[in-house]
């Protein structure tokens, strides 16, 4: 079956040929100053958990906080909206006894953002500006791993299997995708597998809609010798996750922007396709508070914007509308990386690369 | 290490892909998985990495493995080791669920090896598509829906359809790697020359026609009949290498340390190589007028261990006697044994000793090196049954002067029973089974089949038995086993009993038999671990804690199935709500030809070509998959042995006709009553064939199978089958009478696989004429036997029908005791041995299932609908129930 062909890939691609764009910045440090109490959470869905700290479900339940956090970020300057959640997945949300909400959850969620976007691109469009929004659908990790076992006395032992994830994954991606969501953005990916469940997912959403979805992709590393959890280097993980064809490829979370330098170089050299990165604020202090400054954090990213290493830039944890405000200022006039042109050769990866000869 | 640097010291032109964790390739490495001993399993993996494998590549295809299991289990286990999963793996297997079970647990990027167009293009291009959304490099076969590409054109135009195929649909062509076929050459067949010449030649033009593709081919084939010369064979490798490197090939799976230096192979042998791999002409003045007799002349100089054995073949006649006896044992020659023999016994005469001697001495010293081979894994079951025809042989000349000297026999090291159970007629195992322990110097005193239990403890008293051995094939005998432990307890016996055969299991031992009786009860797996059983239970001081911890391991099994979480079943009515809806549009037409058909002998020539030879080997408990058994490095010899001596019998059985091959099929109009199948107007009225329902839990999309739901309510077709082989008594006899149970067994195993080709012959003419709904259907022999066709012919007894009973209406719907003379027992086996029977559906929707676990609900349900007890239809549904 022939795919019809996004066209918010086409828009974004038009828009990433002219500048560095700008993806969001943190949800969860965001929502803790509204200083919302249970009852925000819980609203009248009459769930018996307590539902304080399910910040995905305020699409639902307080759907004006997701939405004034992402006119925030508009207003500071990002391009791409992320969906709130992170966490909307049933595995996550059985943990708040909400599995049930998962399609309301990520459907609203989308269309809040959907709207928004819409919003300001339109008041563009009135002031004679072509600078469209984007939406991307975000799809957490969950706090599963297909690769590792939890049982260290039993390494061959999975609390999950492939197809289980991707049809958690599935769930999730289709009402991301029908509550209007651009693109679907694997992120956080601890894991190799359970993000190639997530790509499966997303190919068997395409085959369903008989569209194209497109994918980005974002890797978080847990050391600094540059491996995620499931002991992938970047370039393995590239390798490995290559197939899904994603509209960009990054980093995320990890730590701050300078530990993070090294990485952001290595996969520019590699990827053919866009390079999206969104660090934390720096690393939290002793009180588990990220403190590095917005024109700090700006300052780190600038130094890769000069490189010509990035095409997306934004924030994870820590990180507040004004470090979005203050990164969109520092690569204004950067140009964006240029796509290197990659040999064509047969790439496997283990947790490390292998490159066949041609 | 930089990145960078990884990636420099990574890339290679030559790809050396480790070949260690392949059980059709390491012997150890398969003895390890077969054990479950995973931890040294994934030792295997770290050394090969260690040792420098650049991909490692697993596989898993093994006859007696859960194929999907052991490949996950291993994958996740080697996923938990930093050291070996840095490495891409290669994921190898010639079942496609298997590859797709192992890229589920694969983290990393992979290559899946392999896929082919044997099928069509259709699942071709499916799979592909599986391979890119799973992310991975794939090896493609050259083999279409015609076979395995021989010629360079045909390799060429093979991969370059595969390749525009591919690329048609994205995949990335740097993520296909060919595998065009390397065939031996030098083999003396003319049409063999050019084989390595057209791998080297095809690859070379694919290189240009197909951009950024790979090549990829298994080295051994191509020097396979210099099998045994190693220098030669070591040689050839290099210098095809040599000329294949260049002109692309670019990787192999391969041991290194198996490769010679090009340059440091003795010239005159790497030209005479070079000749034969290139298709040059011999030199002038060589004195050959082909390449091919020029290298097996010089082979002959670099035998080696071979030209020894050659040595040794004409020398062995010289040996002093005793020498010659174990000689003769040990390589299961019978030419001369009966002369050795007397000579043996002449002498031992002439100084004062009794003919005894003769087997206590020498022959049994001959039989202890044979066992010790055997229990070593240096010798394989097919040499073990030849060793002990030549025993036999020896024996049975002895015996007139041992009789007359009336001396006690033989001291055995134990006298063992052994008998197929009542109502089952199977015995190769069985066979089998007494060989080896005859080998090992335990009597055997084999009942034969159909045995009641009555006999069996008769026996076992008349003889002053130490042990019991009991085989089953068939579910029934089960509780027939059961039965003989309790009448054992009964009598108060005490010595123990061995139970094997196809159908039993420890757990089923540990549940069934042995809280039955007091004495040791062993469940033995198969041939080779009878004589370590017999050994323990008959030794003073291994019995005890042989005996304590085989019931301690029994009781843990009781324990762990008490608390396992069986898996929930549905309610009936539910399962039946969730039942498999086909679309009744496409069920296939009404046959052609009904009514019933019989068929009083087959053309045996024509079921030959049909022959599944997998199954044959297994019987002879050589693991592997044909046809690569025959070249597979621990038993390739052994199987090629054996294959050539059925083959010779095959020849024998097809030109003097010794068996005749009966069928008989039908087909009647039917319709669907909920589980049942209602045979419409039969002349005594309706018959109703009762089947189960499957009411293990599904997952979402799963149905509850029942093959009813094959059938259409309003009006539908079934069909039937029965086919056996006859005529093999007078043979068995004849071997028997003989001391030949290599012959015996060898005869029974093939009479098999004629009755197994029968029904898959049968129900081909089935489909494309009889019935006639595929008419223009066209499989290859290999397709036939992974059963890539439309419709299904389950047997009763078998897991979608696990119902023995049905047979016996199976059998008057179509007559088969006067239609195909085959009689059942009280168990439904049947008579004779070689004989296939069920039921055939047509829809295209029709599968294979297992029906697995089922409730007291269906169980009285299933009891109403065939108007029997309760307890009779506990009895027939034992295995499914808890």
């Amino acid at each position: 079956m022939t795919l019809t062909p996004s066209t918010a890939r086409a828009a974004f691609e038009a828009a990433a040929a002219q500048r560095i764009l700008i993806t969001d910045g943190a949800f969860g440090t965001e929502i803790q100053t509204k200083g919302l109490v249970e009852a925000d959470y819980a609203g009248d869905l009459g769930l018996t958990h307590d539902q304080k700290g399910n910040n995905d479900i305020l699409a639902l339940t307080r759907p004006d906080v997701p939405e004034s956090i992402h006119r925030a970020y508009f207003e500071a300057g990002a391009d791409i909206a992320e969906t709130n959640t992170f966490s909307a997945n049933r595995i996550s949300q059985a943990d708040y006894g909400a599995e049930h909400l998962v399609g309301d959850i990520n459907r609203q969620s989308a269309a809040l953002a959907r709207r928004v976007a819409d919003e300001f691109a339109a008041k563009d469009a009135e002031n004679g500006i072509i600078r469209p929004r984007f939406v991307a659908g975000a799809i957490g990790p969950t706090n599963k791993t297909l690769s590792l076992s939890p049982d260290v006395n039993d390494p061959g032992y999975r609390e999950i299997d492939f197809d289980f994830l991707t049809d958690v994954y599935l769930e999730q991606a289709a009402a991301l995708v029908e509550g209007g969501s651009d693109f679907i953005l694997i992120e956080t990916v601890f894991d190799t597998l359970n993000a190639k469940a997530g790509i499966m997912a997303v190919k068997k959403l395409e085959q369903q809609l008989g569209r194209e979805v497109p994918i980005m992709l974002s890797m978080t590393l847990t050391d600094l010798s540059g491996r995620n959890l499931s002991g992938h280097t970047v370039e393995a993980f590239w390798y490995a996750v290559r197939h899904a064809k994603p509209l960009t490829v990054g980093l995320n979370c990890s730590f701050g922007a300078t530990q993070l330098r090294p990485h952001v170089k290595s996969l520019s050299a590699i990827a053919d396709t866009y390079i999206m990165i969104y660090p934390n604020a720096g690393l939290p202090n002793e009180l588990g508070e990220y403190d590095e400054m917005p024109d700090t954090t700006a300052g780190f990213v600038h130094e890769w914007a000069i490189a010509g290493q990035v095409n997306v830039l934004g924030g994870c944890c820590g990180s507040s509308p004004a470090h979005i405000a203050a990164m969109a200022k520092a690569v204004e006039s950067v140009a964006p990386r240029k796509l290197p042109p990659i040999e064509c050769k047969t790439r496997l990866a283990g947790l490390e690369p292998f490159i066949m000869a041609a | 290490m930089t990145q960078n640097s990884t990636i420099a010291s990574a890339s290679s032109r030559f790809v050396n892909i480790g070949e260690r964790t392949n059980v059709t390739g390491s012997a150890r490495f398969k003895k390890l998985v077969m054990a479950g001993d995973y931890p040294a399993a994934v030792e295997v993996a770290r050394q090969q990495v260690e040792n420098g494998a650049q991909v490692i590549d697993v596989n898993m295809d093994e006859g007696l493995l859960d194929a999907v299991e052991a490949m996950t289990t291993f994958l996740k286990l080697i996923a938990a080791e930093p050291d070996i999963a840095r490495v891409p793996l290669m994921i190898d297997s010639s079942k496609w669920e298997v590859i797709e079970a192992g890229l589920k647990c694969v983290s990393g990027k992979p290559i899946v090896n392999s896929i082919s167009m044997k099928e069509g293009e259709d699942a071709f291009l499916d799979q592909a598509r599986k391979c890119m959304n799973y992310g991975a490099a794939v090896v493609v076969m050259a083999f279409d829906e015609k076979g395995q590409a021989d010629t360079k054109e045909r390799k060429v135009a093979i991969c370059k359809r595969a390749y525009d195929l591919l690329t048609g649909i994205g995949f990335p062509p740097e993520d296909i790697i060919f595998d065009a076929n390397v065939f031996a050459v030098a083999t003396g067949i003319e049409e063999h020359d050019r084989y390595a010449l057209d791998f080297i030649e095809a690859v070379a033009e694919l290189r240009t026609l197909c951009p950024h593709a790979h090549y990829s081919g298994g080295l051994s084939n191509l020097s396979f009949s210099f099998r045994g010369n190693e220098t030669v064979r070591r040689a050839m490798h290099s210098v095809f290498l040599y000329h294949a490197i260049p002109a692309g090939l670019d990787m192999a799976i391969v041991n290194a340390g198996q490769l010679d230096v090009y340059d440091q192979i003795e010239p005159k042998l790497r030209e005479a190589c070079e000749d034969v791999i290139l298709m040059r002409a011999p030199p002038e003045g060589s004195g050959f007028d082909t390449a091919t007799e020029r290298l097996i002349a010089l082979a002959e100089s670099y035998k080696g261990v071979s030209v020894e054995a050659e040595k040794q073949a004409a020398e062995w006649r010289s040996y002093p006697v005793e020498k010659r006896l174990e000689h003769a044992l040990v390589k299961g020659i019978d030419a001369h044994i009966v002369e050795d023999t007397e000579e043996m016994r002449a002498a031992t005469s002439e100084r004062g000793g009794r003919p005894i001697e003769v087997i206590e001495g020498p022959l049994m010293d001959g039989m202890n090196v044979v066992g010790d081979l055997f229990g070593s894994g240096k010798m394989f079951l097919p040499q073990v049954v030849k060793s002990a025809r030549v025993m036999k042989k020896a024996v049975a000349h002895l015996i007139p002067y041992i009789e007359a000297e009336k001396e006690p026999g033989a001291k055995a090291k134990g006298r063992i029973i052994m008998a197929t159970v009542k109502g089952d007629v199977h015995d190769i195992g069985k066979n089998i089974v007494g060989v080896v322990l005859q080998c090992n110097g335990y009597e055997v005193i084999d009942l034969g089949v159909m045995v009641p239990w009555s006999k069996i403890l008769e026996s076992a008293k008349e003889h002053d038995a130490d042990i019991i051995g009991l085989s089953g094939l068939i579910t029934p005998s089960l509780d027939e086993m059961v039965t003989v432990a309790e009448e054992m307890q009964r009598e108060g016996m005490t010595i123990p009993l061995l139970i094997g055969g196809a159908t039993t299991s420890k757990v089923h031992t540990a549940l069934r038999i042995d809280p039955a009786y007091e004495g040791p009860v062993i469940y033995v797996l198969d041939a080779s671990r009878a004589v370590g059983v017999a050994s323990q239970l008959l030794s003073d001081t291994q019995r005890d804690s042989f005996v304590l911890n085989t019931a301690d391991d029994y009781e843990k099994v009781r324990v762990t199935r008490a608390n396992k979480g069986q898996s929930a079943l549905l309610p009936l009515n539910e399962a039946r709500e969730n039942r498999f809806v086909a679309d009744m549009s496409q069920k296939a037409p009404p046959p052609a030809h009904p009514g019933v058909h019989v068929f009083d002998g087959w053309d045996l020539a024509d079921l030959v070509e049909t022959f599944d030879w997998t199954p044959f080997f297994r019987a002879w408990e050589l693991a592997g998959t044909y046809p690569a058994i025959l070249d597979d490095e621990i038993v390739g010899e052994s199987a090629r042995n054996l294959f050539v001596d059925a083959k010779a019998m095959l020849a024998k059985i097809v030109s003097e006709k010794w068996l005749t091959a009966k069928g008989v099929a039908g087909f009647w109009p039917c319709h669907r009553d909920g589980d049942d199948v209602v045979l419409n107007a039969q002349d005594a009225g309706e018959t109703r064939l009762t089947f189960l329902r499957q009411q293990v839990k599904k997952s979402r999309d799963r149905a509850n199978f029942c093959l009813s739901d094959f059938i259409d309510p309003a009006g539908d077709w079934i069909g039937g089958f029965a086919v056996s082989i006859h005529g093999i008594e007078p043979h068995i006899a004849r071997f028997q009478a003989a001391h030949d149970d290599y012959s015996d067994i060898l005869l029974k195993a093939l009479a098999d696989r004629f009755a197994e080709a029968f029904a898959e012959r049968l129900h081909e003419h089935v489909r494309k004429n009889l019935w006639g709904y595929a008419t223009g259907e066209q499989l290859t022999n290999e397709a036939l036997i992974r059963e890539q066709y439309r419709g299904i012919r389950p047997a009763p007894g078998y897991p979608a029908c696990p119902d023995h009973s049905l047979k016996p209406i199976l059998f008057d719907l179509l007559s088969a005791q006067d239609n195909a003379g085959i009689v059942l027992t009280e168990s439904h086996a049947m008579l004779p041995t070689a004989a296939v029977s069920g039921f055939y559906f047509a829809h295209p929707d029709s599968q294979y299932f297992g029906v697995a676990r089922i409730g007291r609900d269906q169980l009285e349900d299933y009891a109403a609908r065939r108007g029997v007890d309760i307890a009779v239809a506990e009895r027939w549904l034992r295995p499914n129930l808890d």
